[in-house]
């Protein structure tokens, strides 16, 4: 069947910002429930993807926060297996313009709304999402909640604490266990939080070893690695206190490859620092100069944090500046010659996204094997 | 490379001073080019309307302000790319190969950019490069070379290219023969797609089911291929289409603009599909497939500048993904998605040409970020095609391969219900939104089995039988099953049906007391819900048996108005400065008011038979003189092929529908708050029937210009004749009637032939000439029956006018201002005779048989008429002249289809001159200031021809009427009058013969001038054929005919039949002025053979008069080229 239909219910409620702006939503579930008081807290961000809602919810990166879409209708085609960035959604709630009840494709093995209620997330719309991803741009990614009852009572809840300063939710959303996928020379790739589809793209080239985000440096050499990769991951790098003496340990021993939150800590274990982004980079088209050639590579992004500029020429050895954003000059990409380590801010694995730059998968395992 | 030459930085930029730098400095534009020609789209045909004048009007602004010297060809005088100003060189001349040659070897271009004027420039392109012009004068094509395009446009040359990518395409087979075709056919399996190469929006292409639909299909492809070569391809009707956009530069970066998913499925021609954008149905993981397969196409391909069009289809049962065809230029989905994204694509594509690259231009929108991204947007897009079949009666409605619309409104809104029901109501069917109104009446009526039925045929009206099988419980399954149509929009349509139900629930019975209780029911919520779901407070109206105006006080006790939001593609991530809005329900409103004095100006909306291009030049040209007159300019439309969309043509830019409501929303929103005092008034006299047929709705004191009493007074034919009178201007005898008894007297009265036609319409929808009583019962049971299109036209009375039958049809563009100033624009002397619709009628500047008294008189009674109507602006007045008399026909106090002509034919720039004037100068001033023209002889002539679209409707009767029929225009001007013509007629794709035979085939009342004609033809060396009658009159005059052609299916042994004589080939030219019209007739066969074999084919004697003036000063004389800048120095230097 290449389509099927659902009866869901809504309830009347509010998205409250913690500078008490507020937009009246439906809180969709796919059985009649109702709702009182607090149902959901987190960091307000958007993502201006045109597809890949999938992908996008199920990405460990989000933990902590609502995710709104800036494409109003979501749904369309429905979630399946293959499509899942991890087992879960980690986002604390998912905010869109207007919820599809019928799932129109021949993968759409389940509906977003059930993934949503699995995951026990809320799921909300009618909002004007374009209100709020202007609100957001301007006043920055502020903390909010979702909930049923005086929209200045809500406001109260949403607190500085359910924003993601200051949280180390790598440790949160990292798979618990270590498992090896894949052939070829052995890499260890540290989950900070990391996506399927990274996963998917390293062991096509390697002989895996997936690691917890606080596994020692030590412990990731004693398997005898030929390359170590740094997933990315949600929230605050600053606020990793394991990652700097784990990364110190491994650099210069072999090659090294990270990815958004595996490229901040990078940078942060190099000696640069690291700061919040007014309201991030979230989307898949931004526009990302590569500077040895002046190529474009039109790129999947996800952060709310980005490494310092200034910084990373004070830092460690001979570091070099590979990528900048064309939107606003982030650095989205650097190099360690010396230590035969490169990074970068953008997500190469897509997923959702474009595939301009999954060249980067193929550096790496170059590198890896001339190591 | 070394395992890091990736990732090794040379430098490091920061865009915004990059930009800063940029301002005005020719950082990257090519040096080894000074001149560009480029070729314009022609015509407005089927397949090829405004949105070339868009893009070419785009890429002269763009290559003129990089400082090249721009060389124009193109023979449509109604774009805006054709006014002096947008190029230094603009040649109104035939586009032929001969003639650009010409204009090479005369401007000498370093370059020729193709990739901006639709197929037509790309054809003559490739011709030029084949017939070694381009070599021959050291010009380089820019944008898309001659490999590139053949590539593209060869289908086998493409299927092998797609091969060689490992990309499937549909199985097929070319055959450049029927031989060859039957055994492609057969190897592949009925059903097939037969589709002819090197052809514009798929003519020629069809469905075949069986062999015997495959033969017919198949010989008229081969035929239509100006190669004579036809793909025949596997069927996947049924599998979901969609399109890419796709740019890329001379780095080799590539980005997709837009995507563009059809609501049809394959089958039907994707302009004549609703679309939808962005593609609504792909998950990531297939959109990211055809993203890569897009760029590997273009890198294939090898366009290495600028943009290009992939169509793809995939099957809904298991993602297999097929490439359908690639556009390797800016194309009418180009368009589109520019005014869905705010991405100017042609803009960009020019600047990619002349060697930008895409980081090195700014995103206009948000002027902090550069052209290398893809577009995202937060709203929704739907186009939906508009048709002309009630044009062509006998033609059928069914929809597939060959484009068959001719215009397209497109609407953007939060949501698919909301976008879809802005787009039905401003497809100008008169409908309120998706149904809810009294033309679902019909289907109403009809059993579900019936209403499927129905839907199963891709027609015009299918959707509306899709909401109606769903309305009346058929399950999405079901209607799936019948249509193949996404279950995604089967279910937001649902949505819809849902809504609908809701309220009609809530009918009242009576307009009694339960109305209130009405009131009371509605809740905010409710409203507001339908709202969001693009609901007009008319549709509720209908569906609670109550008004408009009810839920218009519901939406102001609720406070319900809409928000405006902005295009400014990157979904809010960036600020945008560019103001170009739609409306939503959805709460917050981005618009600023400004606090300059403001006019809003209302465009034209679709592009249909009778209301083209020539409404937005008006549009465009008066949001030109009045932003340069200090106003803030806010336009309004909903047609997404034109200028006048364009976000940086006006101040402001509403893409909303031309619907009463949405009108008085944004007349609201401008009017309100800080700077709601500006508003000066608003524009409805340029943008054609549409506008004036909201000005009714609007308060009389913001009109600008003439009033609405004395548009009114125009069209309503009682006080129009009354006004007539009390002037003492002479008008054809006539009368009204609502009745068949009433009408019966007025012919009774006046006798006849009469003409009889609706009032308020446009183009001549439904005039007929009626010769006797039984044409005139019918004629008149027609006119009653009509449905009321665009409104309330069966509540009007009918109009019967004496028919002055051989009289001169005169046509006249005028201003007057508020003081009573007059302007003439120029009197055009028609060619062929009154009763042939003014619009499909050639036309010439100055007149070349109108007398100076009666010129004068012409101009007397149109300031006459001027002054009584009080016309403050543009009055365009026809006259009829019969044996030394001058009737007056008509009179429109707005701007005419012929103000362009006539402006680009005389040099005198009508719409800015009308515009000021509607703000209040006066023609005074303007002549102070040097504004106005003064009075000259000038020494050419400029011949305006209409350009008719019956290739695309084989079984059309091409004899000209009362009824317009034309899609387009072209202008001839040269020293003469015979060659003038001749250059319009080469500019209409008539190929006059210059010598062979001509078929003459005459109506009685003709023959006198018959003989004439035959006389002068021989003379020039043709021989003729004649039918019966007309082969004796000849010979009674001792004019020899060669073949005497019988009756169809009455032809004896020894004569010819006229099917087969034209189907020879052996005939250069068919004369046929026949008398009654109708599908059986001798002439109908003869004209259609002629349609269906392109033999140049005449129905009116006064154009085959002029025809043959054409050949013989063609036969004497060199044809010359001349651009406009040229002719109108020649007129400045006369007046000194």
């Amino acid at each position: 069947m290449i389509f099927s239909e659902e009866t869901f219910f809504s309830s009347d409620g509010y998205l409250v910002l913690s500078d008490g702006t507020f937009y009246e939503i439906e809180i969709l579930s796919l059985s009649q429930k109702s709702y009182a008081g607090v149902v959901a807290l987190g960091e307000v961000v958007f993502n201006t993807v045109l597809t890949g809602y999938q992908e996008v919810v199920t990405d460990p990166s989000y933990a902590g926060q609502f995710i709104t879409f800036t494409t109003p209708e979501i749904g369309n085609y429905g979630c399946n297996f293959h499509d899942m960035e991890s087992d879960r959604i980690w986002a604390n709630a998912v905010a869109i313009r207007n919820y599809s009840g019928v799932r129109s494709n021949y993968r759409g093995e389940k509906s977003l709304l059930a993934l949503c209620e699995e995951s026990n997330v809320p799921l909300i719309q009618g909002l004007d999402t374009r209100a709020l991803t202007r609100h957001i741009r301007e006043h920055g990614a502020m903390p909010g909640v979702i909930g049923v009852g005086d929209p200045r009572e809500l406001a109260k809840f949403a607190t500085s604490e359910h924003s993601t300063d200051n949280k180390d939710l790598a440790a949160v959303v990292t798979r618990g266990n270590s498992f090896e996928v894949g052939e070829g020379p052995l890499v260890v790739a540290i989950d900070y939080g990391m996506k399927s589809s990274i996963i998917r793209y390293l062991a096509g080239r390697f002989r895996l070893r997936v690691v917890p985000a606080t596994t020692s440096g030590a412990e990731i050499l004693s398997y005898g690695p030929a390359g170590v990769f740094l997933s990315n991951g949600p929230g605050d790098p600053s606020a990793l206190t394991y990652s700097n003496s784990q990364i110190t340990e491994v650099l210069g021993k072999v090659p090294l490859f990270g990815i958004c939150l595996g490229h901040q800590l990078l940078a942060r274990a190099i000696g640069a620092t690291t700061y919040k982004l007014n309201f991030g980079h979230h989307g898949g088209n931004h526009p990302v100069s590569r500077l040895s050639d002046q190529v474009v590579e039109i790129t999947s992004q996800n952060h709310n944090y980005a490494v310092d500029r200034d910084s990373l020429s004070l830092a460690y050895g001979k570091s070099t500046i590979t990528h900048v954003n064309l939107n606003d000059n982030v650095v989205e990409g650097f190099s360690l010659d010396d230590a035969r380590a490169f990074s970068v801010q953008y997500h190469p694995e897509a997923s959702p996204g474009p595939h301009d730059s999954l060249y980067l998968f193929d550096l790496f395992a170059k590198e890896v094997r001339s190591a | 490379m070394s395992p890091r030459a990736g990732l090794t930085p040379t430098f490091n930029i920061d865009l915004r001073n990059k930009f800063k730098l940029l301002g005005g400095i020719r950082l990257a534009a090519r040096t080894d080019i000074r001149s560009v020609l480029v070729i314009g789209s022609g015509p407005i045909v089927i397949g090829q309307a405004c949105e070339f004048d868009y893009s070419g009007t785009q890429a002269c602004r763009v290559l003129s302000k990089e400082g090249y010297r721009v060389i124009l060809a193109n023979s449509n005088p109604a774009t805006i790319m054709t006014d002096p100003d947008f190029a230094d060189a603009t040649y109104i001349e035939p586009l032929t190969l001969a003639v650009l040659e010409m204009i090479i070897a005369k401007e000498r271009p370093d370059a020729l950019l193709p990739t901006l004027g639709g197929q037509t420039a790309l054809n003559l392109a490739m011709e030029l490069n084949a017939a070694g012009v381009l070599e021959r004068y050291g010009v380089e094509m820019i944008g898309a070379n001659a490999l590139a395009i053949n590539t593209a446009e060869n289908r086998e040359l493409f299927k092998n290219a797609m091969d060689e990518l490992e990309l499937r395409v549909p199985r097929s087979g070319f055959a450049h023969d029927m031989e060859k075709a039957i055994s492609v056919a057969e190897e592949i399996g009925f059903p097939v797609v037969v589709r002819p190469s090197f052809i514009l929006g798929g003519a020629g292409t069809g469905i075949a089911l069986d062999s015997e639909e495959f033969l017919e299909i198949a010989s008229f492809g081969l035929s239509a291929s100006p190669i004579s070569e036809i793909l025949i391809e596997e069927s996947i009707a049924g599998w979901k289409e969609f399109e890419l956009e796709v740019m890329r530069d001379r780095a080799d970066n590539a980005v997709i603009v837009c995507s563009i998913e059809n609501f049809d499925p394959m089958g039907v021609h994707t302009g004549d599909s609703i679309t939808v954008a962005p593609a609504q149905t792909l998950s990531d993981v297939e959109y990211q497939m055809m993203r890569d397969a897009a760029f590997r196409i273009i890198r294939r391909i090898g366009v290495e500048t600028g943009g290009s069009n992939i169509q793809f289809a995939i099957d809904p049962t298991n993602g297999e993904m097929v490439v359908i065809e690639m556009n390797p230029r800016v194309s009418r989905s180009s368009a589109l998605a520019s005014k869905a994204t705010g991405f100017p694509i042609a803009k960009i594509a020019t600047l990619l040409a002349i060697g930008y690259r895409l980081d090195e231009i700014e995103n206009d929108i948000t002027k902090v970020t550069p052209a290398s991204f893809e577009p995202s947007i937060d709203y929704v897009v739907v186009k939906v095609p508009r048709w002309a079949f009630e044009k062509f009666p006998g033609v059928s409605s069914r929809l597939g391969t060959r484009m068959q619309s001719v215009g397209e409104a497109m609407a953007i809104g939060r949501t698919f219900t909301e976008a879809l029901q802005k787009a039905m109501r401003s497809i100008e069917l008169g409908r309120y939104g998706l149904g809810g109104d009294p033309l679902d009446k019909p289907l109403d009526l009809l059993g579900l089995d019936e209403v499927l039925n129905l839907a199963t045929k891709a027609t015009p009206s299918r959707i509306f039988e899709v909401e109606s099988a769903l309305r009346k419980g058929a399950s999405i399954e079901l209607v799936y099953e019948k249509t193949k149509i996404d279950p995604w929009f089967l279910f937001q349509i649902r949505k819809i049906v849902d809504e609908k139900r809701f309220w009609s629930d809530l009918a009242v019975d009576d307009e009694g007391d339960s109305i209130d209780s009405l009131k009371d029911q509605i809740t905010r919520k409710d409203l507001l819900r339908a709202k969001r779901n693009g609901f007009s407070d008319a549709q509720l109206g209908y569906l609670t048996n109550t008004s408009e105006t009810l839920f218009r006080e519901l939406r102001s006790k609720f406070a319900l108005v809409p928000g405006y939001k902005t295009v400014d593609t990157c979904a809010a991530e960036f600020e945008a400065t560019t103001p170009y809005h739609y409306s939503s329900y959805d709460g917050e409103s981005e618009v600023t008011l400004g606090d300059r004095k403001k006019v809003i100006i209302l465009g034209s909306g679709p592009n249909r038979i009778g209301q083209g291009i020539e409404f937005d030049y008006c549009c465009v040209h008066a949001s030109y003189a009045l932003s340069e007159a200090g106003y803030e300019t806010i336009m309004l439309n909903c047609n997404p092929e034109t200028v006048s969309t364009d976000y940086d043509t006006s101040d402001k830019l509403y893409l909303e529908p031309l619907f009463p409501e949405d009108l008085n929303s944004v007349i609201e929103a401008e009017s309100s708050g800080l700077g709601g005092g500006n508003l000066a008034g608003i524009i409805v006299s340029l943008g054609g029937q549409t506008p004036l047929r909201l000005a009714q709705g609007i308060d009389p004191s913001l009109i600008l210009g003439t009033s609405a009493d004395a548009i009114d007074i125009a069209e309503d034919r009682k006080r129009w004749s009354a006004m007539c009178e009390s002037l003492s201007i002479p008008q054809p005898p006539g009368g009204t009637a609502t009745t068949f008894e009433e009408a019966s007297k007025v012919v009774a009265e006046i006798g006849f032939p009469v003409l009889v036609r609706p009032s308020y319409v446009l183009g001549g929808r439904a005039m007929e000439i009626v010769y006797d009583l039984e044409e005139f019962e019918a004629a008149f049971s027609r006119l009653s029956a009509l449905s009321a299109e665009g409104g309330e036209a069966s509540m009007r009375p009918v109009l019967i006018d004496s028919f002055l039958e051989d009289a001169i049809e005169i046509d006249v563009d005028a201003i007057r201002d508020q003081d009573g100033g007059f302007l003439l624009g120029g009197i055009m002397e028609h060619v062929e005779e009154a009763g042939i619709h003014s619009g499909d009628s050639a036309c010439v500047i100055p007149p070349i048989t109108l007398p100076p008294q009666i010129q004068q008189e012409i101009v007397q009674t149109t300031a006459k008429i001027a002054d009584a109507l009080l016309v403050v602006g543009l009055i365009n007045v026809q006259f009829a002249l019969k044996a030394g008399s001058l009737y007056v026909i008509e009179a429109n106090p707005r701007a005419s289809r012929t103000v362009p002509f006539v402006s680009k034919a005389t040099g005198v720039p009508l719409v800015k001159i009308a515009s000021l004037v509607m703000v209040g100068r006066s023609l005074k001033e303007l002549a102070s200031e040097g504004i106005l023209p003064v009075a000259v002889d000038r020494d050419y002539y400029a011949v305006k021809e209409a350009v008719m679209p019956f290739s695309r409707f084989p079984s059309a009767d091409t004899l000209l009427g009362p009824e317009m029929r034309s899609t387009g225009e072209v202008m001839g001007i040269d020293s003469t009058f015979a060659l003038a013509f001749a250059k319009s007629q080469l500019a209409a794709g008539t190929s006059l013969p210059s010598s062979g035979k001509v078929f003459l085939s005459l109506a009685d009342r003709d023959k006198a001038s018959g003989v004439e004609l035959a006389r002068r033809l021989r003379a020039l060396g043709f021989s003729i054929a004649a039918t019966s009658g007309t082969a004796k009159l000849l010979l009674s005059f001792d004019i020899s005919v060669d073949d005497v052609v019988g009756k169809i299916g009455e032809a004896q042994d020894d004569e010819l039949d006229a099917v087969s004589l034209i189907s020879s080939g052996e005939v250069g030219l068919v004369i046929n002025t026949p008398r009654g019209r109708g599908p059986r007739s001798d002439g109908y066969h003869i004209r259609s053979s002629a349609n269906r074999y392109k033999v140049a084919c005449v129905t009116t004697m006064s154009a085959a008069l002029a025809g043959v003036s054409a050949i013989e000063a063609l036969k004497d004389n060199k044809m010359t080229i001349t651009s406009i800048q040229e002719f109108h120095r020649s007129i400045s230097k006369g007046s000194r």
